[in-house]
């Protein structure tokens, strides 16, 4: 066998035409069903036009035909990794338009697992977005965490992802003190080791630099312009929260730092995430320490149920458990928008109300339509591997962005 | 009125309806600031010159949503409703317009990239048309579905589903096919001003006409109206959609007993249809002399 040197076939008068080439719907880097069909030329990508809707349900209009309480299930089921997160700002809209007051008890437990949603919602992210540029054990080693939150939920719920807890006016049930307890434990003694473990592997990774930083930058003025929220625009530089600037529930209550980038890049969206966490398992712990006793929920009957203890002897309350699980509560005609701060960015509920025990109209406004629209632009003259590090670093769930 | 409610907090609102609604001038049609938002209404042929004026001028840097809704039965049925955030001020802003299925609405995508995706999600669901959007396609459904689903006129259940079709080898389209009508319940309580006439009230002396609720659902939102009064005449009117109607006429076995009812049971035992040995009861199942009697038990 012989080698001779031939020139390389890219060079001369040959020209090479751009191609097209699909990226999903089934690709493990997708995160899900995204078909992204990509212009490239060589190995640099000119174009890409994600598609969406592939698992578009409808959500919106079947919200339309269930009662308010009947439609909060649907809300688990949009960014299936951090359903909490979903119920939170669909209840919020609820009751600012009822102007219901909430327990002190009852926000204080919407903080503690909306935190700790962020935190299964961000080990699931680092995870797969390490793996998606070659990395293996960081991810095994942050789903113990994720496995450990989703027990949480479980013993809080009864449920591991779709808990359907936060209810207009509190939360359905209120959980034991052993949770509590245990919660404070895990967070020193599982949550950290485990966490800064993975960490140690990634962050200062030479393989993992090479493959995020300088990745799709966006400056301040684009991020603005595109709609970017939570750690996408964090990363770029701008100290934007809602749990800080907009605080719901006792947010205003809760001590911890926004984590900003400097280079706006995939790598800094990545350590905004990993401070995120630390920032999380505080507001946790201030949770746990300040926590009151007290009801979980409203005590207007009129839109919280009563307890069933207190059916078996009351008939007022029992009229009133009927009635709201078959008719429902009536909320008063009017529009709000209520977004609160997602592990991913701002989720927004648009809620209009005809006054009748339905909504008459839902929107839902997710963080990865933004974000995902922004692909090309982010991408474009990048290389094609950049590409699943770009929508790791983007964290989309396709439950959540097709609603 | 004090507010009770934990949802997100912005700045203060003192001034700004005013300021913006003096900056916008003749371009707003309506303004109010109702549950702790402020939202303007502004005529359709300037909606981008009007959320030019309140990116550039007034601070609202981001476009956080673009939403669709859809009241069938106003002349312009169709609401554009635009979410604006500012960064800056901490502040929210609604911005609302109006169109039908003909007229356009000026694009946005001018003044922000983000607007595309949003202007084709409303254009999919409403129908809503984009004069100046290059990119109108639809975004959300399938390729090659027809019809604007999130419609209020469109069914729940939509037109066509889909299986896999295993002589074909591939999938294939149909027309819907429901096991079960959808079940719409009324809610209206009889006690609350139904509208129709209760069985056996044929004769009573109509009330006064009552006060209208406060708010009037609209015609589309509600449970659908009965202009006949509801009645079971025959057992065929299951009231359960026309499969089950057309089950229950068919004819189950005659009953060996006549006269007599079992509560709510009907007619005692059915004759054997062959003429065959009427059926049994069932064996009786073995008693557990080792387990305690159940009892009723915390629900």
């Amino acid at each position: 066998m012989s080698f001779s040197l031939e020139q390389s076939p890219t060079t001369g008068d040959e020209v090479i035409t751009n191609y097209t080439i699909n990226f999903g719907p089934q690709h493990p880097a997708a995160h899900g069903v995204l078909r992204m069909v990509m212009e490239l030329d060589g190995e640099i990508i000119e174009r890409i036009d994600p598609h969406v809707g592939l698992l578009h349900r409808g959500t919106e209009k079947l919200i339309e035909n269930k009662t308010y309480l009947q439609a909060l299930p649907y809300f688990d089921r949009l960014d299936y990794c951090s359903p909490l997160c979903m119920e939170h700002s669909y209840v919020l809209a609820i009751e600012k338009l009822l102007n219901l007051e909430v327990p002190l008890r009852a926000q204080y437990l919407r903080v503690l697992f909306a935190e700790l949603t962020r935190i299964c919602n961000h080990m699931l992210n680092m995870g797969s977005h390490v793996m998606d540029v070659g990395a293996m054990t960081p991810n095994l080693w942050l789903f113990e965490i994720r496995e450990d939150c989703l027990n949480f939920f479980e013993r809080a719920s009864g449920a591991r992802m779709h808990s359907a807890w936060f209810r207009p006016g509190g939360v359905h049930q209120d959980v034991p003190e052993k949770l509590l307890v245990d919660l404070g434990e895990w967070i020193d003694t599982r949550l950290f080791p485990l966490f800064e473990d993975a960490m140690s592997l990634v962050v200062d990774n030479r393989i993992f630099k090479q493959r995020n930083v300088d990745i799709a930058i966006v400056s301040k003025e684009d991020a603005l312009a595109w709609g970017f929220s939570g750690p996408m625009i964090r990363a770029a530089g701008i100290p934007w929260d809602l749990r800080k600037s907009q605080p719901y529930d006792v947010y205003d209550r809760m001590e911890f730092e926004i984590p900003v980038g400097t280079n706006s890049d995939c790598y800094d969206r990545f350590m905004v995430r990993v401070e995120e966490v630390r920032q999380s398992a505080r507001i946790m712990k201030q949770c746990l320490a300040q926590m009151p006793q007290g009801p979980i929920a409203s005590t207007d009957r009129k839109v919280v149920p009563p307890k069933r203890a207190e059916m078996k002897q009351s008939m007022e309350s029992l009229i009133h458990h009927f009635k709201l699980y078959t008719e429902g509560f009536h909320v008063p005609a009017g529009e709000v928008y209520v977004a609160t701060e997602s592990p991913k960015g701002e989720f927004g509920v648009y809620l209009v109300s005809d006054g009748s025990n339905k909504p008459y109209r839902c929107k839902i406004r997710p963080t990865a339509f933004s974000h995902l629209q922004a692909m090309d632009f982010m991408s474009k003259g990048h290389m094609l591997p950049d590409a699943t590090a770009i929508l790791g670093a983007i964290d989309v769930v396709f439950g959540e962005c097709d609603r | 009125m004090a507010v009770l409610h934990s949802a997100p907090r912005y700045a203060s609102f003192d001034g700004v309806l005013d300021e913006l609604t003096g900056s916008l001038g003749d371009m707003v049609v309506a303004a109010r600031e109702e549950y702790g938002e402020i939202v303007i209404t502004v005529v359709r042929e300037r909606v981008e010159d009007a959320l030019r004026k309140l990116r550039d001028e007034h601070q609202f840097q981001q476009l956080m949503d673009i939403a669709g809704a859809d009241y069938p039965n106003r002349l312009e049925r169709f609401d554009v409703v635009y979410c604006l955030l500012s960064v800056t001020r901490n502040l929210r802003l609604i911005v609302k317009t109006t169109t039908d299925e003909a007229t356009p609405v000026p694009t946005v995508t001018t003044l922000w990239p983000n607007a595309g995706w949003y202007e084709r999600e409303a254009y999919d669901m409403y129908g809503v048309l984009f004069a100046g959007n290059t990119d109108l396609r639809r975004i959300l459904t399938d390729y090659g579905f027809e019809g604007h689903p999130f419609r209020k006129d469109f069914p729940l259940t939509g037109y066509v589903e889909l299986r896999y079709s295993e002589e074909d080898k591939r999938v294939v389209y149909e027309p819907v096919e429901l096991a079960q009508d959808l079940r719409q319940f009324d809610f209206m309580s009889p006690w609350e001003g139904a509208d129709y006439v209760l069985p056996g009230d044929e004769k009573a002396v109509p009330p006064p006409p009552a006060p209208a609720p406060v708010a009037t659902a609209p015609v589309t939102g509600g449970a659908p109206k009965t202009e006949t009064p509801k009645t079971t005449e025959k057992p065929s009117d299951t009231g359960a959609g026309e499969k089950a109607n057309a089950a229950a006429t068919e004819k189950v076995s005659e009953a060996k007993t006549t006269g007599g009812t079992v509560a709510g049971q009907g007619q005692g035992e059915p004759v054997a249809k062959d003429g065959g040995e009427a059926p049994q009861a069932p064996a009786p199942t073995e008693s557990r002399p080792d387990r305690d009697a159940k009892d009723g038990g915390e629900a």
